[in-house]
């Protein structure tokens, strides 16, 4: 069944972008920016977390789920450091993504040659 | 909403030209655009359900199998754009396209191959931040305010 979700909710969050994109003068990078602050914001909220549940990757895979990987982050390292946590949380969370975004995106980019 | 043109010389001629460029300005076709960008970004979220599915199979739990998920979707999205593929994938699905983890990784080889030529520290190092750049610095942003005001509500 988290398939079936996954396939609904992932689709719906990239029409609702869509939408936007189509809707506002804003460019493709402007609606990115908007969800990741979107995802967190609803991560604050706890409202995220439900979707993540019973979606699962269909919440995680689209970008607003990774403002939710920072904000889950921050959440536990508070619980484990207290205060500093809050600073060392959300790139800890978010390190693995972020780290092979880099080593993927520079070997791709200087192995191929863009396509005329 | 027509092209804004200040040249108050000759208003006519302006008049003409909004006229012509609204006439010639492409339809739009949003409801074509929303169904491609809910199958597309639906069918990349399902290869990501899928691919979780493995790992939890492997023994990672629910939530510790997200991680390399997200790595592996990542270097599948590197992979093609930098076969040239990933645009076609963009053309057709738009948001679809970008907004699943996969055109995170697209955003960042995409600019990093076509600057290449401005070298490896400002071409390549630099340019493969232009889109990943602004997406983090305000994700983490939010995500810092988010977790000042749940540590002072005593939430987290």
């Amino acid at each position: 069944m988290t398939f079936v979700w996954a396939f609904v909710i992932g689709g719906l969050m990239c029409a609702l972008a869509q939408w936007v994109l189509d809707n506002f003068t804003l460019t493709p990078a402007h609606v990115l920016v908007l969800f990741i602050v979107l995802g967190a914001l609803a991560s604050g909220f706890g409202v995220y977390q439900k979707l993540v549940q019973f979606s699962g990757a269909g919440a995680t895979v689209p970008l607003p789920g990774f403002g939710y990987t920072l904000v889950e982050g921050i959440d536990q390292a508070v619980k484990q450091k207290g205060v500093l946590g809050i600073f060392s949380g959300g790139f800890t969370a978010a390190a693995s993504g972020i780290k092979a975004a880099l080593i993927f995106g520079l070997a791709a980019a200087l192995i191929f040659r863009p396509k005329a | 909403m027509g092209i804004d043109v200040r040249n108050k010389a000759n208003p006519d001629r302006i008049r003409r030209f909004q006229d012509y460029a609204n006439r010639i300005r492409p339809k739009k076709t949003v409801g074509i655009n929303l169904a491609w960008a809910f199958l597309v970004g639906g069918a990349i979220s399902l290869f990501g359900q899928g691919v979780m599915w493995a790992f939890e199979h492997e023994g990672f739990s629910s939530q510790t199998a997200a991680t390399p998920t997200s790595i592996i979707l990542v270097g599948m999205g590197a992979l093609l754009t930098g076969l040239g593929w990933y645009d076609r994938i963009v053309k057709r699905g738009g948001m679809g396209g970008s907004l699943p983890i996969t055109g995170f990784a697209n955003a960042i080889v995409a600019p990093a191959m076509e600057y290449r030529s401005e070298g490896l520290v400002l071409g390549i190092g630099a340019k493969l931040f232009t889109v990943a750049g602004p997406v983090l610095v305000y994700g983490m942003a939010m995500a810092f305010v988010v977790g000042v005001a749940r540590y002072l509500l005593g939430i987290s």
